[in-house]
């Protein structure tokens, strides 16, 4: 008979542990899949997890790329780190970074063709800061005010948040000298707006600089500040949390407003620099993938930072391996859903013990 | 613009068809739901059975395999989440965000082969001289034999739930699991079996997309209706007739901005087609703001049970 005992405490020892097996385990399980699909497994881990870094034909490329699509994910799972911490679950994300996005480009493009950096630049941050916060609000008032499921109301304000993106992208801000087709103007071609790599060839941009800052000040909050205290208190005990004094309607806007500020900070850092313009595949799903990269850095803001550089090269080794082998990119969701799968399932032996053997207990 | 060119007897007869899928996947979701659990994968099961069911359907030809498939595939991947909240003790809200992120990817994956084909046609159901009838035989009489399914199974589940031992069973784990497990109900079992009821359903829904509404594969083709079926039985307040309702109210929704949209409405495509989305919102806050307090959910909905002793 195998049994689960509970542990009076959560362990350290697989606090730390879970998070590798896991990617051992999906690494076993998404190597079965690739063969599954006719592909050799072995080739298939090292063209995603080793070509990109360590292969010279393609590390030039590959390597900037790893911190460009790591600083969205970062940013956004910090964020929403701090929610699900607090049993406030933000999962719209990805309507907070297109809102965000939207708001920043729209912020600078009413100012086009300036030429001053200090006031452009600046100007479209704090825009796409705003956008999300705002659109993160939605929910959390909702919440607050009526008691309605957050969870529902952020994740059915993606699908709002993408019409509205579609309907910029071929109307309000379409380039005026675009010939018709759908798309605004390049920010990442105007000087006062392109958001520039800021040490040539290493994918060094604002909105890492940003991530990192945000990493930084989730980690003092958490650990070193009063709310941070009230954040854990309310995630595992909220009827304590009430009798010392938590506030829980402030808590859900505090959180909804840190994940959505960095998801549109995120949208805007991605509109000016590698993006380069509002279209309408201008979503990519880093508001999804972040709540995996939350997970799998135990929602520790040092854990997200390593867990979303680990997601990055998923996503450039998934295209890698698309390119070279022929796995479907889909293959490559399909394997970042699975991660989440493992870590959820071995998280069991961070709280549980495992016995085995008879009953003692009739 | 034309609102005359909307004939009433098609709104109503796309009507119920646009609502089935809503309907079947909200009615798994109630199942689960009134067992203390809450699978937030309805959106990843949908898709995967779309998928299963269509790949099924254009292959054998036959699309009643391809809905069994379908069902088959969505409960298949519901007994993960199963394992994984009931076994594992795992965090039910993101081992169900975990399902929804899998089975779009896995969805995609399955369906690489599939787009742009046209799946074989699923028949009508023939209802003699009740088809005649004018307006209403077009309008109600004349759908496939899933649209009556779907409403027959609703018939059956709220009676289940209500009238029935099993259902008895089912509600008491779902309020207070830890009195039903000193009872001598198996906690664990029942909710395995209704969660893998509520993926066979979330599996005919999406089916029903693929093979019946749209019909055609397209990647992401569920479009947030596995999330609109969470929030229709949240409209429904847990009861099986609501969920009717609710199901026939947003397919409705969608219908009539699909037909504004054609007769050329002074408004944009893109404002027409978030409304469903606009509305299922409004319609939350306003469900939730009237129940201030005492809620109609089930009371252990979203806890893990770990049975002591």
């Amino acid at each position: 008979m195998i049994d689960l005992v509970k542990r009076p405490q959560p362990s350290r020892a697989w606090a730390w542990a879970t998070p590798l097996l896991a990617v051992l385990l999906t690494l076993i399980a998404g190597g079965a899949m690739f063969a599954a699909l006719g592909t050799d497994p072995v080739a298939a881990i090292r063209t995603i997890f080793y070509d990109p870094l360590f292969n010279p034909q393609f590390a030039s490329y590959s390597r900037p790329q790893l911190l460009v699509k790591a600083g969205p994910l970062i940013l956004i799972a910090t964020g929403l780190a701090l929610g699900f911490r607090a049993g406030v679950w933000n999962i719209g994300a990805e309507g907070q970074y297109i809102i965000g996005a939207i708001c920043g480009a729209a912020a600078g493009l009413a100012l086009y063709p300036s030429e001053s950096r200090f006031l452009v630049f600046p100007l479209m941050i704090l825009a796409g800061l705003a956008g999300g916060i705002l659109w993160a609000m939605i929910p959390a008032i909702l919440r607050t005010r009526f008691n309605t499921n957050e969870i529902l109301v952020s994740l059915l304000l993606v699908y709002v948040a993408e019409s509205i993106l579609a309907s910029m992208a071929v109307g309000t801000l379409r380039n005026p000298e675009g010939g018709g087709f759908p798309g605004s103007r390049n920010l990442g071609q105007w000087g006062a707006s392109q958001n520039l790599e800021l040490l040539p060839g290493t994918g060094l941009h604002w909105g890492l600089v940003a991530a990192l800052i945000a990493v930084i000040m989730a980690y003092v909050i958490l650990h070193r500040h009063m709310t941070g205290v009230h954040i854990r208190l309310a995630g595992q005990a909220p009827r304590a949390a009430r009798f010392a004094g938590v506030d829980p309607k402030r808590l859900v806007l505090f959180c909804f407003a840190v994940s959505g500020g960095l998801a549109g900070l995120a949208g805007i850092f991605e509109v000016a620099g590698p993006a380069g313009q509002i279209s309408i595949d201008f979503n990519v799903g880093y508001g999804f993938t972040a709540i995996i990269v939350a997970f799998l850095g135990r929602l520790h803001p040092v854990g997200i930072v390593l867990a979303g550089l680990l997601m990055a090269l998923t996503y450039i080794g998934g295209e890698l391996a698309s390119f070279m082998l022929n796995i479907p990119i889909a293959a490559i969701q399909a394997f970042q859903g699975m991660l989440l799968f493992f870590l959820l399932a071995v998280d069991v032996l961070t709280n549980y013990r495992i016995r085995i053997g008879r009953e003692a207990r009739a | 613009m034309d609102l005359g060119s909307i004939s009433p007897a098609l709104l109503i007869a796309s009507l119920m068809v646009a609502s089935t899928p809503l309907l079947l996947a909200a009615l798994g979701e109630l199942v689960v739901e009134r067992a203390g659990v809450l699978n937030l994968g309805v959106e990843g099961m949908m898709i995967v059975g779309a998928i299963c069911g269509f790949a099924t359907a254009v292959e054998t030809g036959s699309p009643p395999l391809g809905f069994l498939a379908g069902a088959a595939g969505a409960a298949l991947l519901s007994l993960v989440f199963a394992v994984l909240t009931q076994v594992f003790l795992a965090n039910q809200v993101a081992t169900g965000l975990a399902l929804t992120l899998f089975g779009l990817g896995l969805s995609s994956l399955i369906g690489q082969g599939y787009v742009g084909i046209k799946p074989p046609g699923t028949g009508r159901l023939d209802l003699g001289p009740l088809a005649d009838i004018p307006f209403l035989g077009r309008a109600v009489f004349s759908h496939d034999w899933m649209v009556y399914l779907s409403l027959a199974l609703t018939v059956v589940i709220a009676w289940t739930l209500a009238r029935t031992r099993a259902g008895l069973k089912l509600r008491a784990v779902g309020e207070n699991h830890d009195a039903a497990h000193a009872l001598g109900l198996h906690v664990v079992l029942t909710r395995f079996a209704a969660i893998a009821f509520g993926g066979a359903m979330a599996g005919l829904g999406g089916a029903y997309l693929s093979l019946v509404r749209v019909p055609q594969w397209t990647e992401g083709m569920t479009a947030g209706a596995g999330w609109i079926a969470l929030a229709i039985v949240v409209f429904a307040s847990w009861r099986a007739g609501r969920v009717l309702l609710g199901a026939y109210l947003f397919g409705g929704v969608t219908v009539l901005q699909l037909n504004l949209q054609a007769v050329g409405v002074a408004l944009p495509v893109e404002y027409l087609s978030m409304s469903p989305y606009v509305v299922t919102i409004l319609v939350l806050v306003i469900m939730s703001a009237r129940r201030a307090r005492g809620t109609a959910a089930p009371a252990s909905l979203g806890k893990a049970f770990h049975a002591t002793h």
